[in-house]
């Protein structure tokens, strides 16, 4: 293999529902321009995306370095000519209480339902459906994967419906007529929300993870009469221990970036559930405060990248 | 051990036959358990029976209740859509067509999902278009930094959420004038999916056999006749991926259309959806229903296509 060619990621980072196979690129050292496109040719192909890349991606995620620093407006006086008030923006988020609230309830969230919710209940049910027969395997797995693939504006309704005060089917089941889950537990209820929405990509991921380990360690350990406990502690974790770390990451950044919980409670009742996202459209599209509301998309934007970088490391390593 | 797990082993030992062991004081431990276990582990086939039972039933416990987990919300879209009367909570329908007469007869239900298709066709159209030709290109042709260019806009594009950035977005498209153009938005998304389309084909491309361009050219094809009539046919699978991924992508996106697109009579069904519910009074049930079913079937259908066709895990499945 070429060691002049830096290899590119296993995966796809980006947006389910894209699967985290191996992407394994040939090596790029046998390149011949067997088509004889050229290299003006070639450049003129290459450029219609760089554009719209460069326009539609790269541009805006450098102009909120600017922006941040603005009074920008959507309406009034700055908004025609929006003057530089330095890092005012960030000082005034900081001390924002409405600020810290999203950042806190951003960090429940991806904890809650990325971190526990949804690694927990991928891994528990990889781990019980490996051995399970084809009808009950393949019964859950439709039902998970439903979950995940299902637009976010219908899950969304599904949910109000499931939770509503009145005649919604959870208060039918458990008999507690009249309690408004929404309103009452905000959080819990987009915690289960995205628990529920989710699972699928960890059960993928742990679902292929764990072919990887040998049986015939796994059956050792058994017959040593280690407990199921031992047995993943021991056998199974040092084996999926990259798998593990993959998919913390992606779904923690996916979560942090996730709106749909717009959707459910549009941030309520009273901020109870106003995750940053939230936050960010709230203040910035519907209050029209965009020199504010810039400053805290470039935080996130740092957070994301912060993220990224960790996985992309993470990558290299499991490389060498 | 658990009380109860003890209490289930003493019982188990007392079916097959045999006294079961003293309950021991509180101090003792895990003692009094110790003679059926180790009868287990030497191969005494009634506590492996008793285990195995109780794992069956621990096991179909959970399946069940994760079945419930996930199949609750989903029972209402597949119920009040034919029930003559539907409520929040699903029942068995009384059933009737006539609910999706009053889709057809929303003057919003069917454009918005018209909408729909608008934007993912134009979306996937764009991405395959522009993410192929750039694509080959790469593929083919030795561009200095090639790799460290893909791995930069992979990196940025899982790291410029439309999320994390919509502040920029929607700032840009306002001073672009783009604001309630469907085209507008459709750049937007396809500047999204870009990166992860290009370095998906490059990889499609990359494992195709460089004889057949080369006999091609041989014959005098140009390189746009090699383009179409070579490298398109065998790369097939590769666009399929790219066109079904980035139109169940812009099928369910709800943010971009919602904050570019204020015009009733131009947003995509993801967006109608919600006013459905959050305008104005008593939702209307029959129509929510109808259209969340008639929404959800495309990205369904697509799924099984591409899970039949190629395997849910999409590089692996193809490449092997």
């Amino acid at each position: 293999m070429a060691a002049s060619t830096s290899p590119p990621p296993e995966s796809a980072l980006p947006a389910p529902p894209e699967s985290p196979a191996a992407l394994v690129s040939q090596s790029a050292a046998t390149v011949v321009d067997v088509a004889g496109l050229g290299r003006s040719r070639a450049t003129a192909f290459v450029a219609p995306a760089l554009a719209l890349i460069a326009v539609f991606l790269v541009f805006p995620a450098i102009w909120t370095l600017y922006l941040g620093i603005t009074d920008y407006r959507l309406t009034g006086r700055s908004a025609r000519a929006p003057e530089i008030v330095g890092l005012d923006n960030y000082t005034s988020a900081l001390s924002d209480p409405r600020f810290g609230n999203a950042l806190w309830l951003t960090l429940l969230f991806v904890f809650g339902s990325a971190i526990v919710g949804q690694t927990v209940l991928g891994f528990t049910l990889a781990w019980t459906l490996r051995t399970a027969g084809g009808w009950v395997r393949g019964l859950v797995e439709t039902l998970v994967l439903l979950a995940w693939i299902l637009p976010s504006s219908v899950v969304a309704f599904l949910w109000i419906a499931l939770l509503d005060r009145d005649d919604g089917t959870l208060n039918t089941l458990l008999g507690t007529g009249g309690t408004a889950w929404l309103v009452e537990h905000p959080m819990a209820s987009i915690i289960v929300f995205n628990t529920w929405r989710g699972t699928a990509f960890s059960l993928l991921l742990f679902g292929a993870a764990l072919g990887t380990v040998p049986p015939s360690q796994l059956e050792t350990a058994r017959m040593a009469g280690a407990s199921v406990l031992a047995q993943l502690r021991d056998v199974v974790f040092p084996h999926i221990r990259g798998h593990v770390l993959t998919n913390t990451l992606l779904i923690s950044l996916w979560t942090f970036n996730d709106f749909t919980p717009y959707l459910i409670t549009a941030g309520g009742p009273n901020r109870g559930s106003e995750i940053l996202p939230v936050y960010v459209y709230n203040v910035a599209i519907f209050d029209g405060q965009l020199g504010y509301g810039s400053a805290i998309s470039l935080l996130m934007l740092l957070v994301n990248l912060v993220i990224a970088l960790f996985y992309l490391r993470l990558l290299r390593e499991r490389r060498s | 051990m658990s009380e109860r797990e003890r209490s289930q082993r003493e019982r188990g030992a007392r079916r097959a036959g045999r006294p079961a062991a003293p309950r021991g004081g509180a101090g003792t431990g895990r003692a009094p358990a110790a003679p059926s276990e180790e009868r287990a582990l030497t191969g005494g086939s009634a506590g492996t029976t008793v285990r195995h039972a109780l794992g069956r039933i621990g096991f179909y416990t959970f399946v069940a209740v994760v079945t419930a987990f996930f199949a609750l919300p989903m029972l209402w879209l597949v119920a009040a859509p034919f029930d003559a009367t539907p409520g929040l909570t699903p029942s068995i329908p009384d059933f009737t067509m006539r609910n999706f007469r009053t889709l057809r007869d929303n003057p919003y239900a069917l454009a918005s999902l018209r909408n729909s298709i608008l934007l993912a066709l134009g979306t996937a159209a764009l991405a395959l278009l522009c993410g192929a030709l750039a694509a080959y290109s790469l593929s083919r042709v030795r561009i200095p930094g090639r790799d460290v260019l893909l791995y930069l806009l992979l990196l940025l594009s899982s790291i410029v959420t439309g999320t994390a950035a919509m502040v920029p977005i929607f700032l840009l498209m306002f001073q672009l004038d783009l604001i309630d153009s469907r085209a507008g938005v459709v750049l937007v998304l396809t500047g999204g999916l870009l990166p992860a389309a290009i370095f998906i084909l490059k990889d499609f491309m990359d494992s195709m056999p460089r004889s057949y361009e080369e006999s091609a050219r041989v014959f005098g094809a140009s390189p746009l006749q090699i383009l179409r009539d070579v490298v398109v046919p065998v790369t097939r699978p590769g666009l399929a991926t790219i066109a079904v991924w980035a139109v169940v992508n812009v099928w369910g996106n709800f943010l971009i259309p919602f904050i570019l697109l204020l015009n009733p009579d131009k947003q995509p069904a993801a967006v109608v959806m919600r006013t459905f519910y959050t305008e104005g009074g008593q939702p209307n049930l029959a129509l929510i229903s109808t259209f969340s079913l008639v929404f959800s079937i495309p990205v369904v259908a697509m799924y099984l296509f591409v899970n039949r066709r190629y395997g849910f895990r999409f590089h692996g499945g193809i490449k092997a």
